[in-house]
């Protein structure tokens, strides 16, 4: 299945839940905000939520800055 | 005296704004933020990639000081309103910078797309702190779009050239009675305190502290020298003349005549 994953196509498995894809792409869940099609979603919720195909996903982080 | 600072529904003491980008490593950061005695930090927002270090940069930022995400990278309205949302959501307060770029040169700010970015996230509840080419007529704009303040570069980001549009920004200490925040360019302390002694609501400083080869005392000079060019605006400067005038008395001379 195809999602958007930071602008990007991306193929995932068919059932894989935000907090599946982030855990394996090796991402600390206490360092990323992500924002699931255009709505900022809390890290609770990201084990309940199953990727649909087309989805778009952005894994952000805050850096430093001016 | 004590000289409080209001802006942005908060109350602070020092006047000096930092940016955390540029350091070698931000464990420096909190050493940073106690020499310089700066109270308001900037952090930017990025896409993850995985090769880079994973850290967040919150971590490394003391408790007490306030958060001001800015919008780089955005370059339209559209762009700069959906990183403020972000930010805010993901637990920053309410206050933002408005950063909006197109110029990769200069990296100079697009006002027309910043005065549409700040009515808009001013209208949902946020603190907008808007960076801009100074010019008086957009302040004005930013006024009643319902800025929290404007901040007009000095010289184009990072160059560390100084108050190059100086003119220009006295005109906006004038004529805009939002604080002026100087925000870009300034690259030494002695700057810092032309820009305060010239009446601006304070500084914003990255690049000069960060590509200091002691960016720790840089950052303790340039908390001194924001307090002095404000005490020193606060103390009004005396008249400038052409010619001389003695400051010992002009009578009463020892003279062997």
């Amino acid at each position: 299945m195809k999602i958007f994953y930071n602008g990007r196509e991306l193929i995932v498995e068919d059932g894989s839940t935000i907090a599946g894809l982030l855990g394996r792409r090796g991402l600390n869940p206490d360092t990323v905000i992500v924002e699931y099609n255009y709505r900022l979603v809390k890290k609770e919720e990201w084990s309940s939520i199953t990727l649909q195909e087309n989805d778009s996903i952005e894994v952000l982080r805050f850096v430093g800055g001016g | 005296m004590k000289d409080v600072f209001h802006i942005g529904g908060k109350e602070l003491t020092s006047r000096l704004f930092l940016g955390t980008g540029k350091y070698s490593s931000n464990q420096m950061i909190p050493s940073i933020m106690e020499a310089s005695g700066a109270q308001v930090v900037t952090v930017a927002m990025r896409r993850v990639d995985t090769d880079f270090e994973e850290e967040n940069i919150l971590n490394h930022i003391p408790a007490h000081c306030v958060i001001m995400p800015n919008t780089s990278g955005a370059r339209n309205a559209r762009e700069a309103v959906r990183i403020a949302r972000l930010a805010r959501a993901a637990g920053c307060g309410d206050w933002i910078k408005i950063e909006v770029i197109s110029d990769n040169r200069y990296l100079l700010p697009d006002n027309y797309e910043t005065i549409k970015a700040t009515e808009t996230l001013a209208a949902e509840g946020f603190k907008v702190f808007p960076y801009m080419s100074p010019d008086l007529m957009v302040a004005k704009e930013l006024e009643k779009a319902g800025a929290a303040a404007v901040m007009p570069l000095g010289a184009p980001i990072g160059s560390n050239r100084g108050l190059k549009t100086k003119e220009l920004i006295r005109i906006l200490i004038e004529e805009i009675s939002l604080p002026i925040i100087v925000d870009a360019g300034i690259g030494k302390p002695s700057e810092a305190a032309e820009a305060m002694e010239m009446g601006a609501a304070a500084v914003l400083v990255n690049t000069a502290v960060a590509t200091a080869r002691d960016p720790v005392v840089m950052a303790r000079a340039f908390g001194l020298a924001v307090q002095a060019g404000r005490a020193a605006f606060l103390a009004g400067p005396g008249a400038t003349r052409r010619y001389a005038s003695a400051s010992s008395p002009l009578t009463g001379f020892l003279r062997e005549d």
